[in-house]
């Protein structure tokens, strides 16, 4: 924990060592038509019309992410909840499960498309897809290590099954369900980005490639730099919500180490 | 009539080999309103079994369980089981006052009423100035007080207890004796405490039934006749308490 907090001096210092390279080869090699120096994206980060464009694409890839995302959590938490509840319901589904699971979200984009045309239903739709199965396989995990004490004290006092599952099984599971959201953050990204590169209007992955079909690698990059920032952000905003939403078990965790 | 009653009450296991081992076999016996009754016996003897049976969260192979004549095919409403694992029975995720609250949800009651039942229940546990500590904060002892106001804040007719001070230290284990005699003085709970410490059945009970190991089966009764309120210099220096004491060691070291 406390490594983490601490800058990283050497790590920056790297970072920073390979742009001055980058700059310096791409100036030196006159490949800016390609490569351009990390400057030119800068400099084409900043300048007011690609702004503004970028902004408005950035919000357009947020509104699906969120939307994808915030699904996938409500049904995969509600299935797994239940999957892991019910041993009917896991050897039921088991099969589909295996099957799908492994198989790259990607591939479902095309599905995605003859189904539900080209637009943001089907953006959202894959994004769903593939967010939902880390939350699901952590939460059926986390029900069913559920201590049987846990839900036989729910018992004793009354609880019927539903109220068993909401008030002991979910709060019990939260760390594992905490972990899968944590998981399918990066990947509802991708699969925003990606489905915006194959059939969207608008949207960051939508601006990365047709910048780069248009011959304007600069702004390309200063997309990228974009989309980049993004994942950094909402990952940096999940653990701030989680070390909130878990206080009560980070003090579990220091005790154990201790 | 009884407010607890159990009738010749069996539970068998299936074996690997097919054959079923029998963990209880026929017990029986009943208890009246607001008696404090301990059941003492060996390790491993089916005490936590029986529990589970009476607090209808295993069924019985046999015989029957009633709590105001009304026969245990689930857990009953008017009565609460309190787990010997307090630290795997509370819950992680809502504080001291918040674990107390859940036994008042659990009746249907919330809001600021509730809140200050709670409150009195921490009071009455010796837990004033918790209420806002995780479980994890507190000591064993202390756990094992939050496990037993969050099961009177559901004001049960019946509280069974399984081996509640079983893991606590000495000390501890005797203030937790006492103040659950306080606490049972001032609510008038009937107690069902199931315990393996034959000193602590006697200190705290009306009545010991002696219970032996596989099949686990009642094989005496002892009333305690010792003065109440008990304290645990005088009372233990009592001669009936030696004697009760060592009646009780002899019928079980006998029954092996």
């Amino acid at each position: 924990m406390r490594a983490e907090r601490r800058f990283n001096v050497s790590g920056v210092g790297l970072f920073a060592a390979l742009l001055l390279l980058w700059e310096i080869y791409s100036r030196a090699a006159g490949i800016q038509d390609y490569l351009p120096p990390p400057s030119a994206a800068l400099k084409a980060l900043v300048e007011p019309s690609v702004a503004r464009a970028l902004l408005g694409h950035l919000a357009g890839t947020l509104g699906r992410f969120a939307g994808g995302y915030f699904l996938a959590a409500a049904l995969a938490v509600g299935a797994g909840v239940v999957l892991g509840y019910s041993r009917f319901a896991y050897s039921v589904s088991e099969v589909i499960i295996e099957l799908l699971r492994p198989m790259p979200s990607v591939a479902i984009i095309p599905v995605a498309i003859l189904c539900l045309g080209i637009g943001d239903a089907m953006m959202i739709a894959v994004t769903v897809y593939a967010a939902a199965w880390p939350i699901l396989l952590n939460t059926i995990d986390g029900v069913r290590n559920l201590d049987r004490t846990l839900i036989d004290t729910g018992r004793t006092f009354g609880l019927g099954r539903l109220k068993i599952l909401w008030q002991v099984a979910l709060p019990a599971a939260a760390p594992y369900i905490a972990t899968g959201l944590r998981v399918s953050l990066p990947i509802a990204l991708i699969l925003v980005t990606t489905s915006e590169m194959v059939a969207g209007a608008d949207g960051l992955g939508y601006f990365i490639l047709d910048e780069e079909r248009s011959l304007r690698p600069a702004n390309m990059y200063a997309g990228i730099v974009v989309v980049a920032l993004l994942g950094y952000a909402l990952n940096r905003l999940f653990l701030l919500v989680e070390a909130r939403a878990l206080a009560w078990k980070r003090g579990l965790q220091t005790r154990g180490e201790a | 009539m009884p407010l607890l009653e159990v009738d010749a009450l069996c539970k068998s296991y299936d074996g690997s080999a097919g054959a079923a081992t029998l963990a209880i076999e026929n017990i029986s016996f009943s208890i009246e309103r607001s008696e404090f009754v301990a059941l003492v016996g060996p390790s491993g003897c089916g005490k936590t079994t029986l529990l589970m049976c009476i607090a209808g969260l295993v069924a019985p192979s046999g015989g029957r369980v009633a709590v105001k004549a009304k026969q245990v095919d689930r857990p009953p409403p008017d009565l609460v089981l309190v787990f010997q694992e307090y630290n795997r029975s509370l819950f992680a995720w809502r504080t001291v006052l918040g674990n107390v609250l859940f036994g008042l949800e659990a009746k249907g009651r919330s809001g600021k009423p509730a809140e200050e039942r709670a409150r009195r229940l921490l009071g009455l546990v010796g837990l004033e100035g918790f209420e806002r500590h995780y479980p994890w904060q507190l000591s064993g002892g202390m756990q094992q007080r939050v496990a037993i106001a969050r099961a009177l804040a559901y004001e049960p007719e019946v509280l069974l207890m399984d081996e509640p001070f079983g893991s606590v230290d000495a000390m501890t284990r005797l203030e937790l004796e006492d103040a659950l005699l306080g606490i049972w003085k001032e609510l008038g709970t009937t107690i069902l405490l199931v315990t393996h410490d034959i000193e602590e059945a006697i200190y705290l009970s009306d009545r010991v039934h002696v219970l032996a190991r596989r099949p686990s089966r009642v094989v005496e009764t002892v009333a305690v006749p010792l003065a109440r309120p008990r304290n645990q210099v005088g009372t233990r220096a009592e001669p009936g308490f030696m004697e009760l004491r060592n009646r009780i060691y002899r019928r079980i070291a006998d029954a092996g």
